[in-house]
């Protein structure tokens, strides 16, 4: 679970978060959502420390990795899997080695070990087939999957996809989505999903932060997002005609239900 | 009155973030099986790729100079080897060391400050340093030892490809005996000057390697900014290296 608490984050004076509270729970696939410059990817490398915040906590089961020393930030690291909106493959490596690499620099493991436990990772996303191609001959989403694969070869406890579905094509965005839900249920990771992906939202949404103007303005989950009544994320969410007519229908469905 | 005071304090600003850098880089490696791996990769694709260049360039110009060196110092008072003689010391005590090393800041440096500026903006170095890895040493240590490593081997193998340019004028055109230039390539010859050539060679090694990765690793931006990136680190390089070519030579050789 990773808690967070009042967390402020600016550039140049220029205030991007503005005090987050909220909390990220294990075993599920928590989304951040908001518009784009609400600070979402923000508030996402906060999380992994990749910007340091002015102030505010950010717990991970209870560890504060804000005022972490770095020789303890980086054995959290270890514990960290992150999944980048351009799958930040390495180019020089092959999608085998890109899986190991990870195992290798953090491991005693032997040769043998490492290759087991790659082939495991490559063949829980599918991959077996392309294990000793490069980057640049892999589609998207088989990219994608190599990321994962390589997210999850250290047995991670948090997981971090930001926009894991940009740039794929809807039935790829599905399945990397589920994906991501099932390990998440199977590993029992705390798993956090900054993406614009409304169908990902009703798909995977067990938890949903929607931040809006480096606030938090509602959380929820994918049932609560369709009857909210909140202006701006009705605004943000249903955007779409196709949206807008689900949640009429959602509406129009829950009186019956009642 | 903000920005006279940022135009005064930039350039400390960024010899501190290149200190930090270095600090980041120069630190034990975190497996050193790795490293190694990544250090013989590094000497072959900086290193080894680069004797095609160093060999057909070292072969032309001492061709070249020995031409130039005849006709500009023909007089009957001046003895013929003087050819071979000044042609050696040019090459040895400037050419393969200055002049090479500023041509490998272009070859090597912009290779190097590309791939870390392509690594920086497609977010490779992030992922690096969110698995816990020591992105600086683990990207710009084997490329900085490597460097220091073969770029010697790069200066003996162009002062010998240089000479063997000069002989080729011996042996093809008249404008010097194969004797003479003999004589004079073996004459009043110093071997302080090759190791002269060495030492700076490896001091403008590291200034390459630390140098273009600076730039590389502080890119920002899109594919341009990464072209930007490497233009700057030929051009900053190539003028530190003339800088300490001149700090060298005063400590050296006076």
């Amino acid at each position: 679970m990773i808690i967070v608490e009042n967390l402020i984050k600016s550039f140049d004076g220029n205030i991007i978060l503005k005090g987050i509270n909220t909390t990220f729970e294990a075993g599920k696939t928590n989304l951040i959502i908001g518009k784009s410059g609400s600070g979402k990817t923000v508030l996402l490398k906060c999380l992994v420390g990749l910007h340091k915040p002015d102030s505010g906590h950010i717990f991970y089961n209870n560890r504060d990795i804000v005022s972490m020393k770095p020789k303890e930030l980086k054995h959290i690291r270890t514990e960290i899997g992150m999944l980048f909106q351009g799958s930040a493959l390495f180019d020089s490596m092959t999608v085998l080695e890109n899986v190991s690499f990870p195992l290798q620099m953090f491991t005693d493991y032997t040769k043998a070990e490492i290759y087991k436990r790659a082939m495991f990772c490559l063949e829980r996303v599918n991959l077996l087939h392309a294990t000793e191609r490069f980057p640049s001959e892999i589609s998207g989403g088989m990219q994608k999957r190599v990321a994962i694969a390589r997210a999850i070869a250290l047995n991670p406890k948090y997981l971090f996809c930001d926009e894991p579905n940009s740039g794929l094509d809807p039935q790829t965005s599905i399945l990397i989505d589920e994906l991501i839900h099932d390990i998440t249920a199977e590993y029992n990771i705390t798993t956090v999903i900054n993406t614009h992906d409304m169908n990902s939202v009703m798909g995977i949404g067990d938890n949903i932060t929607f931040i809006n103007q480096g606030e938090v303005a509602w959380e929820g989950n994918k049932d609560k997002i369709l009857t909210t009544n909140n202006k701006v994320l009705n605004d943000f969410v249903f955007a779409s005609n196709l949206f807008q007519k689900v949640k009429e229908a959602a509406i129009n469905d829950s009186p019956e239900e009642a | 009155m903000e920005k006279i005071l940022q135009l005064y304090t930039r350039p400390f600003f960024l010899l501190g973030q290149y200190i930090v850098l270095l600090l980041q880089v120069f630190t034990i490696p975190d497996k050193w099986k790795v490293f190694f791996k990544q250090l013989i990769k590094e000497i072959y694709k900086l290193g080894v790729d680069s004797l095609g260049i160093v060999w057909i360039i070292s072969i032309f110009i001492g061709a070249v100079m020995a031409i130039q060196i005849q006709l500009n110092l023909t007089n009957p008072i001046m003895p013929q080897y003087i050819l071979g003689l000044t042609t050696r010391d040019t090459l040895l005590l400037e050419f393969s060391s200055t002049i090479m090393c500023i041509i490998l800041a272009g070859k090597v440096g912009s290779n190097i400050a590309s791939e870390i500026g392509t690594m920086r903006i497609t977010e490779q170095i992030d992922a690096l340093n969110i698995m816990g890895v020591n992105s600086a040493n683990y990207l710009i240590l084997p490329k900085v030892v490597g460097l220091m490593l073969f770029t010697p081997v790069l200066v003996v193998f162009s002062m010998f490809f240089g000479i063997m340019g000069g002989y080729c004028i011996a042996i093809f055109t008249d404008l010097v005996s194969l004797s003479q230039w003999e004589y004079g390539i073996q004459s009043y010859f110093k071997e302080f000057y090759v190791w002269y050539s060495i030492i700076k060679s490896v001091i403008f090694a590291f200034l390459i390697s630390t140098i273009a990765s600076y730039h590389g690793y502080y890119a920002k931006g899109g594919a341009l900014d990464v072209g930007k990136a490497s233009t700057k680190s030929v051009v900053v390089s190539s003028i530190y290296i003339l800088l300490m070519d001149v700090v060298l030579t005063k400590l050296l050789l006076q």
